[in-house]
């Protein structure tokens, strides 16, 4: 039960923030995404890096439990994955948390997105046994892995015996300075050619 | 009306880290798999059934990793699924306080308008094309914006690193072309 009053309530707050940042809305993560307008993406690094250096530094203040993190694996099908993702995001300014939130905010085409979601979803569960044979899934880096060594875990570090914890503060507080310095906006409205590249 | 992205991002970054200080990193896009199981137990119940260790399903997806997502799928009521509901009702309540989606940016955004034209049709059939490729591409990487974004970044995952390349890698050029038209 505690669970399930912790899902209403985390995930209201989730749902909350993601339309006052306007996530909900597709125009920001198009813009984001054409580099016409970075206030989404400005958002999104400064919460990584706050949300890392804090939990990193409340694991070793000892307040934060080691246990609660869940590092999925790495494989050839993430970047792949990522990559058409990515295509659909572009084109519709959705991914599949701002588009459910969207649809419940009265957007009508986010409606059609969760269709089509759901119909992806089914297609994958239908074609898994044969995208598993292919390799695709084989685990790479060890599978679960991180940048170093985090205490008292057993992932896989890139960086075996650099301190995972303190790598994620320094890590998170760049993210941080990354949202600081990136302007507002790369490219200019009538200028869609612009020379300038994002940083990362 | 937006939030700035200092206030916001402390925000969002606050979510994420009570999600992982109580529960455990914020995830959306499984759950599409999961309301497929539930539909798909719905209609022939035979799709997922119980064992003795627990529940298996006759797709292998469904089945895999000891049937976690079977069982979820048989008990909606669990943290990740009443997640995913509880950040839809939270979104609708935020955008109706500050007087909701209004007229014809209900059927599509504005910037699509001024790229792709007024059909309805148009950008209702991309939009389904659009969550086809996403969600597909989210269950190959085993995790969408959320899980492999936000929460993969923050934990410092290399498969966090891999789809935040391979999304960006993919999303700026698409969105630069095609989205030549914006008023700033």
């Amino acid at each position: 039960m505690t669970t399930i009053i912790l899902a209403i309530v985390i995930g209201g707050a989730f749902g909350v923030v993601l339309d006052r940042i306007g996530a909900t809305n597709p125009k920001y993560a198009l813009k984001m995404l054409a580099l016409t307008n970075l206030h989404l993406m400005k958002t999104i690094l400064l919460a990584i890096g706050v949300a890392a250096v804090a939990m990193f530094a409340g694991q070793m203040a000892g307040l934060i439990e080691v246990g609660h993190m869940s590092v999925k694996s790495a494989y050839l099908g993430v970047f792949i994955g990522g990559l058409m993702l990515g295509t659909g995001w572009a084109v519709t300014g959705y991914c599949p948390g701002t588009g459910l939130s969207a649809a419940a905010t009265g957007r009508k085409d986010a409606l059609f997105f969760i269709a089509g979601g759901l119909l992806g979803a089914a297609a994958y569960m239908a074609s898994y046994s044969w995208v598993k044979s292919t390799g695709v899934l084989d685990s790479m880096f060890g599978g679960k892995a991180t940048v170093a060594t985090i205490p008292g875990t057993n992932y896989p570090a890139l960086f075996e015996g650099l301190p995972g914890d303190i790598v994620g503060i320094v890590l998170g507080l760049g993210f941080i300075a990354i949202a600081f310095a990136l302007p507002n906006k790369f490219v200019g409205s009538k200028e869609p050619h612009g020379n300038a590249q994002p940083a990362k | 009306m937006t939030l700035s992205w200092k206030t916001g991002g402390i925000l969002l970054g606050m979510v994420f880290l009570a999600a992982v200080l109580l529960v455990k990193p914020i995830g959306v896009s499984t759950q599409f798999v999961i309301a497929d199981g539930i539909i798909a137990d719905a209609i022939s119940p035979s799709f997922i059934t119980e064992t003795e260790e627990g529940y298996t399903s006759t797709n292998a997806y469904m089945a895999k990793s000891n049937g976690k997502y079977a069982k979820n799928a048989s008990n909606p009521l669990n943290y990740s699924f009443v997640f995913v509901i509880a950040m839809m009702a939270g979104a609708a309540i935020s955008s109706f306080l500050r007087g909701g989606v209004k007229g014809g940016e209900k059927t599509m955004p504005n910037i699509w308008r001024e790229n792709f034209g007024d059909s309805a049709l148009k950008r209702f059939a991309v939009s389904f094309a659009g969550g086809f490729i996403i969600v597909f591409g989210a269950r190959l990487a085993g995790g969408c914006t959320s899980g492999h974004m936000m929460s993969g970044l923050m934990q410092t995952s290399i498969s966090g690193y891999m789809f935040t390349l391979g999304a960006f890698g993919a999303g700026i050029p698409i969105a630069m072309m095609l989205y030549k038209k914006s008023e700033g």
